[in-house]
């Protein structure tokens, strides 16, 4: 039970926020959970696999396209009938990107994952028609269950149904992760990762629980990436671009990939530091590279590696990697 | 050549095509005649490499011993860091050298009128590239370079010193970043969003010729540029579209590019 103790403070916490703070900051929670499904995905590639993918935007862009497109073209505005579609549009995607992919590790795996990024967002920025080009696209205001809520006042809506409705997605993908990683498939994976002669040795197929484990991660960073446009109302190409890609390793690292939760952390400390630091200065990119910088060299375990328990064990695991 | 895929080369040319604005409008000012405004953006272009050193022995020397990726997230940092940089120093708005690029005047060449800087620019890459070539092949430095890219182990045990060797070859390419984006200035305008571009770019023509394949970097890059000239005139749509799916076939059916050498 005490294992459930921190993540379910962290869940009556995330639960009370709208009702404690003030609007602004509850706002700022809402690409919090979005980012968290999307590293949730990227770190069973990352942090359980040993592939540092410098793509992941392309599903991003998939997830969120896919909303904006159903919204302001197809009139389909269910949010849950577009979550599905864009989890299976992620699938759809990713199983021949992955397919390619799983053939190399290391950085050719992350140049390669680049390319596909790039390719989806030019293709993103130089197709006006279908995507609006570098303008982007609208994306409505989805009906949630069911229920139309556009006569509500737009920060109203956020602070309260989409909301509770993204901690609901949030939960569960939260769950089915932890189902994955904790089930002979993510010990298959974290093998591979140690050790993959070994792992191959031993009877498992390598590339196929990497595509797998590529698929999964992409359908997770669609879903997130869905979520992440309704705040905003509109989509468009930088979240696709390999520097969104980095930004999410960035999270990763930043709360510690050795961790479950400690991209989600990453996620949220990123999120207000960089609101942060933004409200301060215009230049958080330099601060946020010399972070960056300061974790790889000095805590590659992240966040988590700092205050988490078992350090030597984790530190034996970075040294590994 | 030190296996570190380097993310951050685009932010070096970006430098180097800023302090090479920097240093041609000083020179102006300073009452330098036009024609000889090259000068001082080439210097500029070298000097700025010295950044290579600051970064190889304060940054990446450290994760040397672990995993790439770690690597690859250092030069990540390196990006963030380095356009801000820019921005404080320089501004957002775009910097350019107004009126210098025709200062050499214009040819007529096979029919088309082509800016006589274009052609120093030319030549001055092709020098550039046997003078590597050249390096790489015919000096001690050269030979010592290539055995510490194929064994890194074995070239230590046989008394090279590693640091020094990684610092040198991490500035020499530097300064060859900054200098290739001091030398383009004068053609277009500085941005900061120039070097997040270009890496793209620089990784396409890389990957394309072959990881440290110097013959086949200079190849990639023909090619890279050929098609683009080709493409926006046929079908300006699918102009950066087409270079990353020949990228991605390439990395597909040739992992080590046209002319890597396949590891054994």
């Amino acid at each position: 039970m005490t294992r459930l103790l921190g993540p379910g403070l962290a869940l009556a916490a995330i639960l009370l926020v709208p009702l404690a703070a003030p609007p602004y900051q509850t706002l700022l929670m809402l690409p919090f959970m979005a980012y968290a499904v999307i590293l949730l995905g990227l770190n069973l590639l990352f942090g359980y696999t040993g592939l540092l993918s410098f793509g992941h935007a392309l599903f991003i862009g998939i997830g969120a396209y896919t909303g904006a497109v159903l919204t302001s073209r197809f009139g389909l505005r269910s949010l849950e009938a577009i979550l599905l579609v864009s989890a299976a549009l992620g699938a759809l995607v990713a199983a021949p990107v992955a397919a390619l992919c799983v053939r190399y590790v290391k950085i050719y795996f992350g140049m390669l994952t680049l390319a596909f990024g790039m390719v989806f967002y030019t293709f993103v920025l130089k197709f006006y028609r279908l995507t609006g080009g570098d303008e982007g696209m609208p994306f409505l205001r989805p009906l949630l269950l069911g229920r139309d809520l556009s006569a509500m006042p737009k920060t109203e809506y956020l602070v309260g149904p989409y909301y509770y409705y993204c901690v609901a997605v949030l939960v569960i993908a939260t769950v089915c992760m932890w189902r994955i990683v904790h089930s002979p498939f993510g010990l298959c994976l974290r093998t591979i990762r140690d050790n993959p002669l070994k792992a191959e040795a031993l009877g498992i197929s390598v590339p196929r629980y990497r595509w797998c484990a590529f698929v999964i991660s992409a359908v997770y960073a669609a879903v997130g990436g869905t979520l992440l446009g309704p705040p905003t109302g509109n989509v468009d190409p930088t979240l696709a671009y390999w520097t969104h890609s980095g930004n999410i390793v960035f999270m990763t690292l930043l709360g510690g990939f050795t961790h479950f939760f400690g991209p989600l952390l990453g996620a949220f400390v990123f999120i207000y530091l960089q609101d942060f630091v933004m409200s301060v200065v215009p230049y958080w990119r330099l601060i946020f590279g010399a972070l960056l910088a300061a974790i790889v060299i000095f805590a590659p375990g992240g966040l988590m590696g700092l205050i988490g328990p078992r350090r030597r064990e984790r530190a034996e695991l970075v040294s590994r990697a | 050549m030190q296996k570190i895929f380097n993310l951050a080369c685009g932010s070096f040319y970006a430098l180097g095509a800023y302090v090479g604005v920097s240093a041609v409008a000083a020179f102006t000012a300073a009452g330098g005649p036009p024609w000889l405004f090259v000068v001082p953006l080439a210097v500029a272009g070298l000097c700025v490499g010295v950044v290579g050193v600051v970064v190889e022995r304060g940054l990446l020397r450290f994760v040397y011993g672990r995993d790439e990726t770690f690597q690859l997230l250092l030069t990540f940092a390196l990006v963030l860091m380095l356009e801000d940089v820019i921005r404080i120093v320089w501004g957002t708005s775009p910097r350019s050298t107004a009126g210098l690029y025709l200062a050499y005047g214009q040819v007529r060449l096979l029919g088309a009128t082509v800016p006589v800087y274009n052609l120093i620019v030319i030549a001055a890459s092709l020098a550039i590239a046997l003078a590597i070539g050249w390096l790489l092949t015919r000096t001690a430095f050269g030979r010592i370079m290539r055995a510490t890219a194929d064994n890194r182990e074995m070239a230590e045990a046989l008394g090279v010193d590693m640091g020094r060797v990684y610092v040198r070859v991490f500035t020499l390419g530097t300064a060859l970043g900054t200098l290739g984006g001091a030398l383009v200035i004068p053609a277009t305008a500085a941005m900061s969003e120039m070097g997040i571009e270009l890496i793209v770019e620089a990784f396409a023509v890389v990957v394309i010729g072959g990881l440290g394949s110097m013959r086949g970097a200079f190849v990639g890059a023909l090619v890279v540029g050929i098609l683009r000239a080709v493409a926006i005139s046929v079908l300006p749509e699918i102009e950066m579209l087409l270079i990353y799916l020949i990228v991605i076939g390439v990395l597909v059916l040739r992992p080590h590019g046209l002319f890597g050498a396949v590891p054994a």
